[in-house]
Order: C-alpha cells, then structure tokens, then sequence
C-alpha cells in the first residue's frame, strides 16, 4: 500500500519538517507519493522532488489552497487519501489543524505525534506531557498520522528525481478566509531545527534582559527559547515558547537559564541530547534532567558564559 | 445566540503520572482528576462573550462515566447556565467523541461551540477539528482572541511562526489556546447555585453514535530515563565539560 505525505511549506520553501516525516513514512515502507498543495508553490515541488525516496509528486497549485485552510485543505487530502494505506503530516500547527479533518472525513482515528514505527500499523506516541509512551496499533482501512519531526533524521533533499503530476481538484471555500497574518522576524535559526536552543523562563525577570541569551545564542549560532512563564509574563513573544503546548524541541545542547523546569515545560525538550541547566535554586526540578548544572546567579553566568565562548 | 461549551475530566496538571507495573496504561486510581485547563479557558471565554451581552445561553457538555458530572457542576460554578452528560461506560476516543458533539450540536443547535485545543492526558488535538469536519462548520483553532462580529466570528490563531486571523461564518468551532483568557476560580455562592442548575443525561446510544475503538493500546511505558547529571562550580568548568566530554561545542 502506498503512502501520501502532506509537504509542508510557505509557498516558496519546504520545511525541513517535511524531510523528517519522509523518514518516518520510508520507516513504514511502500511507494511514498507527496502532495505539495499552496498557492505559486511550483518551486516547493520541484524541491520536494529531489527528496529521496520520493516516488511522485503531486501539486494542487491553486489560489484556494494558498492559506492553507483546514476547511478545504482537508476535504482536498481526504479526496485524494482513497487511494493510499497511509497519510502523514508532520504535526506542526497546521499539520495538526487540517489532519483531524482529513480522518473524520474518511471516519477513521488519527494517531498523533508519532515518534516511532514499530510496523506499519503499530506506532509509539508520548502521552500526558510526555510521561508515558504509548504503543497503538491501529486497525483503520486508512491511517491518518501526524509526525512529530525532532524524533526522525531528515532523509537526504538531494539525489531524487520524482515526477510532478499536477491534481486539477479544486475545492472552493465559503465558510472561512484569511484575514491577516503577525510573523515574528528573527535572524537566528528556527526553534524547531536549531542544532543549539537556550530558553529563559522567569528567571529572567523582564524582556529587555532576553538580549543577555540572544548575546549567547549568537555565539553560539543558537536558536532561542522560552517557557511559558516568560510568555505569559509577556517577556516575549508566544511562538518562542517551548512545552507541552509550545514547540517540541529536541536539539543537540538545550541550556534552560531560569527555568524551574515544570512537567509542562520539560515536556517540550527532555529528548535533547545534552541538558544544561543555569539556575540559582538548587531544588529546581530542572536539575533532575539536566546533565550539566550550574547553580548560580544567570546575571552572573550569563555574561560570562558570552566571554567563555 | 448560544454556545456550546465541550469539557473534559482529567488527571490535574499538577499530578506526575505512574505507569502501572503491567504496562496496561497509566495508574488513575485515586488520582486527583480536573478539569482539562484547556476547557477552562473555553469556558471562561463563553461565559466572557455571555456577560458582554453576546451570548444569551452557555450549555456545557461533558462525555464519559457519572463521574465526568463534578467537572460538569464545576463548568456550572464558573458561570455556565447548564450541563448535558453523555453517559458512556469509559472515555470514547476523539472520532467517537466529535460524533456524540455532532448528535448534541444538532440538538442544541449551538452558534459557536468552544473546545480546548488539546486534552493533556491523551495529547491528540483531534476532537474540535474532527467535530468541524463531520458538522461542515469552520474551525479557528488555537485561539488567542476571539472577536464575533454579525454573522461571523474573527479568530486570531497561535501558529508556529506567530499569529493568523481567520475570519469564519457562523455556525463556527473554536478551539482554545493558553493565552486566550486567564479563567476565574468559582466562588463558594456560585459552587452552591451550580448544585441547583439543571444537568441533563442521555447517552451515546440515544444519539446513534458507536463508540467502538479502531486504534488498539497496546502497552504504556515510562519515557527513557536521563541518567543523573552532575553539577559544575562555575562558567569555565561548564564550558569546558561541554567541548571536551559532550563534545556539543
């Protein structure tokens, strides 16, 4: 049976989530076909079609599908589904928002965030926070499945020679629109793919001390991160905010620099490699996960840590 | 207009998880269970629109054993006019439970329905989606504000690079995130008059709806554990550690 992945993109580039759910369909095994649907996305195609181990192509180019709407956006990929065993989406916040669509137009379950295949029916998937893992097998005539990206390796963007075949099915839209969107702008790489993330939480006291990490973060060519504590205090903005309801990361070096380290929290990067921990109470939970701490004033180490490197 | 508000029983936040010895699932036995903090803030955001003078009726609903009837009391407490319990033998999976919303939205025949965007025992964020896809109703999903207009509803979402506004015909599906609101806590007068609100059941099988499972557990485990760290007296040590022994730098 084969497989259809739901590329995810910006109209103009693929998002290195899509690679790494590649990976998790080649784990599942059969001929992997990839639907590249947006508005002016030809490149995105044409990327997607040097991906390895991609056997098609299939591009709906139309100005419908531009926003990525779940509303039609899911009736199109529950469309095309019939004719496949599997459909992945990494599950970023638009995989997540059409998906659920997509299954209960076909009536089938979804399986959530997957981090692992066992075969192409059993998969395993973290749940409360990431405190447990379950394995579920489903016995759906169709599986619809959202990939948690940092758990799979990127297969390789280069060496593949797919056809594009372009899907004509154009589903019209009357019960919603795009209004507007508020991007943040950052230089540093993307939270979700950074090799390096260091987060502050609370501990930091205010937005403006945020520059004392972004300091480090240069240096360090590193992403950077927040709890929600930080959010909610207004420090920074909510798409910085790593957790059970932010981004799920899961970098070579997390540092977390004043963050207690709730369950919540921990939840969004206990799979990092290797775990630093700057904080000035020694009874933070975070120490527990953390390979190397540090007990210590972050006003301190901070500075210091930017000199060091 | 009304407004149909979806709850969900769960472990409190604040509980760290066991997993039973034989892997079956986790342990819930006398465990403190809440209400889903994500259906809180719908609820808070419902009762919000009803004292604004936008809604007129708030109807929260709630699926599984009688026991899923003390958050509904709760949901009552913090402002909600009344309760609907579909009773069913354990917690249905999200399919089962976005059918069982459809027959009650029907029913109800709501202008808004308000779900949290996630559950944080089972971690899906399906229900809200799936109910939009069997009703045909738009969703606005991880909401930070929601501003209704005549006959439609703007929605400013959490996306992962910032935010979006969609902007929806009513009848809509909201799904709440974190930054929504800030949900009040039920004071003890309101605790006492949520005990007099009216609080209906019916169950899955008066609504036609099957809650049979298509996706099998077959065993929990606990996460891998991290092996204990050890602590550095200072910014150089830590350094160093990291370039020469986890070699990260």
């Amino acid at each position: 049976m084969s497989i259809l992945v739901i590329a995810e993109h910006d109209n103009k580039e693929l998002s290195p989530a899509t690679l790494k759910t590649l990976a998790a369909a080649q784990a599942i095994g059969g001929d992997i076909d990839v639907l590249v649907a947006g508005e002016g996305c030809q490149a995105v195609a044409e990327e997607v079609a040097k991906a390895e181990g991609v056997s098609k192509v299939r591009l709906a180019d139309n100005a419908v599908y531009g926003h990525f709407l779940a509303e039609n956006l899911g009736t199109l990929v529950a469309e095309l589904a019939k004719d496949y065993g599997h459909i992945l989406a990494p599950a970023t916040t638009t995989g997540k928002n059409f998906m659920p669509r997509v299954a209960a137009l076909l009536d089938v379950a979804q399986v959530s965030d997957i981090i692992a295949v066992e075969s192409a029916d059993t998969f395993k998937r973290p749940i409360y926070a990431g405190n447990a893992i379950a394995t579920v097998q489903s016995e759906d005539a169709i599986k619809v499945i959202t990939v948690r990206a940092t758990a799979f390796d990127a297969v390789a963007a280069e060496g593949g020679n797919a056809a594009i075949e372009a899907v004509d099915t154009v589903i019209d839209n009357d019960k919603s629109e795009f209004v507007g969107e508020e991007l943040a702008e950052s230089e540093r790489p993307d939270l979700t793919a950074a090799r390096v993330v260091i987060s502050g939480g609370r501990g930091m006291q205010n937005g403006e001390n945020f520059h004392l990490l972004e300091k480090v973060a240069d240096k360090l060519g590193a992403a950077v991160g927040a709890s929600r504590a930080a959010v909610d205090a207004g420090f920074v903005p909510n798409d910085m905010q790593v957790g059970q309801t932010g981004k799920i990361v899961a970098p070579e070096l997390y540092i977390a620099v004043g963050i207690s380290g709730a369950i919540q929290h921990l939840a969004g990067m206990k799979d990092s490699k290797v775990i630093v921990a700057i904080n000035k109470d020694e009874e933070a939970p975070i120490f527990q996960v953390a390979d190397y701490g540090l007990v210590a004033d972050l006003f301190d180490v901070l500075p210091e840590l930017e000199q060091a490197l | 207009m009304k407004i149909l508000v979806a709850v969900k029983r769960v472990i409190d936040y604040n509980v760290k998880v066991r997993v039973k010895a034989d892997q079956s699932d986790v342990d819930l036995a006398n465990v403190k269970m809440a209400l889903n903090p994500f259906c809180e803030i719908a609820v808070e955001e419902a009762v919000r629109l009803k004292e604004k003078g936008i809604a007129d009726e708030v109807v929260v609903v709630s699926i599984g054993p009688k026991a899923v009837q003390e958050q509904l009391r709760t949901a009552l407490a913090l402002g909600a006019d009344r309760a609907i319990q579909v009773e069913t033998d354990d917690m249905p999976d999200s399919l089962a439970v976005a059918k069982i919303l459809k027959g009650v939205v029907e029913k109800e025949e709501p202008q808004l329905v308000i779900l949290g965007k996630q559950a944080i025992d089972s971690d899906n964020n399906q229900t809200g989606q799936m109910l939009g896809a069997l009703t045909g109703m738009p969703q606005g999903t991880f909401a930070s504000k929601i501003d209704m207009a005549d006959g439609s509803v703007n929605v400013t979402r959490e996306v992962d690079g910032g935010l979006q506004t969609v902007k929806l015909q009513l009848p809509a599906i909201v799904t709440t995130d974190l930054r929504l609101n800030e949900p009040r806590y039920a004071s003890l007068p309101n605790i006492m008059k949520a005990k007099r609100k009216p609080l209906d059941v019916t169950t899955a099988d008066e609504l036609g709806v099957n809650v049979a499972r298509t996706v099998k557990l077959l065993k929990v485990e606990p996460p891998a554990e991290r092996s204990a760290g050890v602590k550095v007296a200072d910014v150089a040590e830590l350094v160093d550690k990291l370039k020469n022994e986890a070699k990260v730098l």
